[in-house]
């Protein structure tokens, strides 16, 4: 026995030196749909299992809800809801890139962030054409761009939009009262129109309080920052629309940068990456007060994974300072390599329509693409309970009409993967201030070449 | 248990004198010729074919892409030498590199003493001997994540236990991942935790080959328990210690699941890449940025680097015990 275990780690030493096989075959074999052995290819035997796969923290995606009804619904369509991870540039999407080039592995339903709609787009063998399945009558639903965006460079649909960013500040309000800060949601968006007055309160509450940080970490504001800079500078961030580096060119991120350095620098963050274990526990242990939050965020700080149940009421939301912005946003697709592409496609055509998109906002707090659902009533007018019955629906269904896409390149997730991790060492001290800017830079164009 | 690192080797069927010049002709001699000759190189292949496939193979096609430009969602294109000239210049690389070999040297030689003396006091004669025996393997049977995620709350900046009891003694709560030294002491005692017990295991199969009246003759020549382990205990176990140091290398030098745990998944290896690993290294540039060629190259660095450092440490090991 002690032999075969030494005799493994030989053979991890080979697998390692011979990387390339061994990797991509383990990951190509790992996932399979459970219908394989009992259906096949003769559809009618049983019912179909379609696979959805996801990414995100909290209730992520949150189309928990959705799911379950379908399944109640329909006998022969059964959707397995599967969310791999919290994390998308550095686990989900590399491994689904894996799947999808090998052809092996990915759910016949997958969803993809922003980040990663460049890279998609130009790989259009990657993906089921959507319009074979009468999807092509959705056009009128959704914006242009989150359309368009969905459509890859041959003309193929091959996406339809979940959900799209927005922005909000979320704030713990019982650690503002503490430390003599108004907590109603009104008079705190009064506090902080731009972000110098934000920098100012943060001081306010950091007198008051010591065990509490104002701020998670850098990561989140960094990135809130840049999407409303981006805004200001021709809706491009990392890359200009021909597809070439623009970090030490383009100012938004420069001007992010260094808003992330100073708030740091000025002892206002509890040094926490967003989406770590640590920054889970940060949550459940009140050591930040406030967050950057787009409207998918109110699902990771409200789901089990997040803040949880015992955090109900104490979070509110309020406006940003320095307007409003578009992170995030994710869209749903059929792989090629599905082998129910038709099924898969109805699954992807109800998640995405209205009552499935109302139920996720309900559910989760992500503000629906779908126009026909942010216009419905029940997103309008909704209150989001966990955040003290926040008007979720008003505050991020305004602006969800009039959001702009930020273009993002073939790369952006690598180069995000890059720069994010700078913006992150700064925070934890192991690289100096000083030489945060020139590393950054650095990195992007290494992750991007 | 005994030590077959040669265990794949082929041994030759010893012929049969006079039988040599029959021709398999009919269906009996056929099945002599089968069991005779032919049984042990088809006993054996087994283990070539799955090595032919995973190994060998791998091996070349590795060496054979680490000339390209290969990227996995784009071009392949020959830059010949290119990967590897690049690699020389590469700060992360080399970064990787320290990373791995401080880790390795902080994991490798407080487990191999540890493991030394774990095995002379399990030689003694104690109770419940073989409980104790297999109580120091007992970590070897969790799971390498398991004990990475645990070791990883311990080490926890804000909530671990470490941090709490270094705050008896008055220590300022130290950010295992964020700073360099540390985060290679907490990853060295996942390592030591899982494999000194191993190690001990091997060096006490190895302590009861030596033959008791060694022993007996030193001690009525009145050397003291000590002389006799230094000079009787370590220089009899040479054997055995080149083959724990060995593994010991190829281990530390391949040293993946812990770092990679300790950092949630993630193979940046801490924010600046403070405990990134060559291999974890090459999995980034692999299997993150998808840059194959550069991946490949650095798997074949990383082999080289084992290479030399199994046979620097060979040398070193067998010096053991004065001159023999």
């Amino acid at each position: 026995m002690f032999n075969n275990s030494r005799r493994g780690r030989l053979l991890a030493v080979a697998a390692v030196a011979a990387l390339t096989l061994g990797v991509t075959t383990a990951c190509g074999s790992d996932d399979k749909p459970a219908d394989n052995a009992a259906g096949g290819s003769t559809a009618a035997a049983g019912p179909v299992t379609i696979t959805l796969q996801t990414f995100g923290g909290g209730k992520n995606f949150g189309y928990k809800e959705a799911v379950d009804k379908w399944n109640a619904e329909h006998k022969d369509i059964t959707i397995k809801y599967d969310n791999l991870t919290d994390q998308f540039e550095q686990v989900y999407w590399p491994q689904m890139i894996q799947w999808l080039q090998s052809g092996a592995g990915a759910g016949d339903v997958v969803g993809i962030d922003e980040g990663g709609m460049g890279l998609a787009k130009a790989h259009p063998e990657w993906w089921a054409d959507l319009g074979e399945f009468g999807l092509q009558n959705r056009k009128a639903d959704f914006a242009d761009w989150k359309w368009e965006n969905g459509v890859t460079a041959d003309g193929k649909l091959f996406g339809l939009g979940t959900d799209v960013g927005g922005m909000s500040l979320c704030y713990r309000r019982d650690l503002f009262e503490k430390a003599g800060l108004p907590a109603d949601r009104d008079e705190v968006s009064k506090l902080w129109p731009t972000w110098d007055d934000f920098v100012k309160v943060a001081h306010k509450f950091q007198d008051k309080i010591k065990d509490t940080k104002f701020v998670d970490g850098t990561n989140t504001l960094y990135n809130v920052v840049l999407v409303q800079e981006a805004a200001k500078n021709g809706n491009v961030s990392y890359f200009d629309k021909d597809n070439n580096l623009i970090v030490d060119k383009n100012p938004a991120v420069k001007s992010a940068y260094e808003f992330a350095q100073k708030i740091s620098q000025e002892g206002l963050t509890a040094k926490l990456r967003n989406f770590t274990p640590e920054w889970n526990t940060g949550m459940k242990k009140s050591q930040f007060a406030t967050l950057g939050c787009p409207s998918w965020m109110l699902g990771a700080v409200s789901g089990d994974g997040g803040a949880g149940p015992d955090f109900k009421g104490k979070w509110d939301v309020a406006a940003v300072p320095g307007g409003g912005g578009n992170w995030g946003g994710s869209w749903l697709a059929v792989p090629k390599q599905s082998k129910h592409p038709k099924e898969a496609a109805q699954v992807l055509d109800y998640l995405t329509g209205k009552e499935a998109e109302v139920s996720v906002f309900n559910f989760a707090g992500n503000m629906p693409s779908n126009v026909q659902a942010q216009q419905d009533p029940a997103v309008q007018g909704a209150k989001n309970e966990y955040f003290n019955d926040a008007p979720v629906g008003d505050i991020f269904a305004k602006s969800a009409s009039a959001l702009q896409p930020v273009f993002l390149g073939v790369k952006h997730a690598q180069v995000k993967n890059a720069v994010e991790s700078v913006v992150s060492a700064i925070d934890d001290g192991s690289v100096p201030y000083a030489n945060g800017w020139k590393k950054l830079v650095d990195d992007a164009v290494k992750a991007a070449g | 248990m005994s030590l077959h690192v040669d265990a794949g080797r082929p041994t030759r069927a010893p012929m049969p004198p006079g039988r040599r010049h029959v021709r398999p002709r009919s269906g009996r001699s056929f099945l002599t010729w089968l069991d005779l000759k032919a049984a042990p190189y088809l006993l054996v292949s087994p283990y070539y074919l799955l090595f032919l496939i995973f190994g060998l193979f791998p091996l070349g096609f590795t060496l054979y892409y680490s000339f390209f430009d290969y990227d996995l969602t784009g071009t392949v294109e020959w830059t010949g030498l290119g990967n590897y000239t690049a690699m020389l210049a590469d700060a992360d690389f080399w970064k990787a590199v320290v990373n791995t070999l401080a880790m390795f040297v902080i994991a490798t030689v407080p487990q191999i003493l540890l493991a030394l003396l774990l095995a002379n006091a399990l030689n003694k004669r104690i109770k419940f001997q073989l409980f104790v025996r297999l109580g120091v393997l007992l970590p070897l049977v969790t799971s390498v994540v398991a004990v990475a995620v645990v070791f990883t709350q311990l080490y926890g900046r804000d909530w671990g236990v470490v941090n709490w009891v270094l705050g008896w003694f008055g220590a300022d709560p130290i950010d295992w991942k964020a700073q360099r030294l540390p985060s290679w002491i907490a990853i060295a005692t996942m390592i030591d935790w899982r494999w000194t017990g191993y190690n001990a295991i091997i060096f006490l199969a190895g302590m009861q080959t030596i033959p008791k009246d060694l022993y007996e003759a030193a001690s009525i020549d009145g050397a003291s328990r000590r002389r006799q382990f230094w000079q009787i205990t370590i220089p009899m176990l040479r054997p055995t210690m080149i083959f724990v140091v060995l593994n010991s290398t190829i281990g530390g030098l391949t040293l993946f699941s812990e770092p990679t745990t300790f950092y949630n998944g993630n193979v940046h290896g801490g924010s600046d890449s403070q405990f990134q690993t060559v291999s974890m290294f090459i999995f980034e540039q692999g299997f993150r940025e998808f840059d194959y060629g550069y991946a490949s190259a650095a798997a074949w660095l990383l082999f080289l680097l084992i290479l030399v450092g199994s046979a620097i440490n060979f040398l070193l090991i067998r010096r053991i015990g004065g001159n023999k």
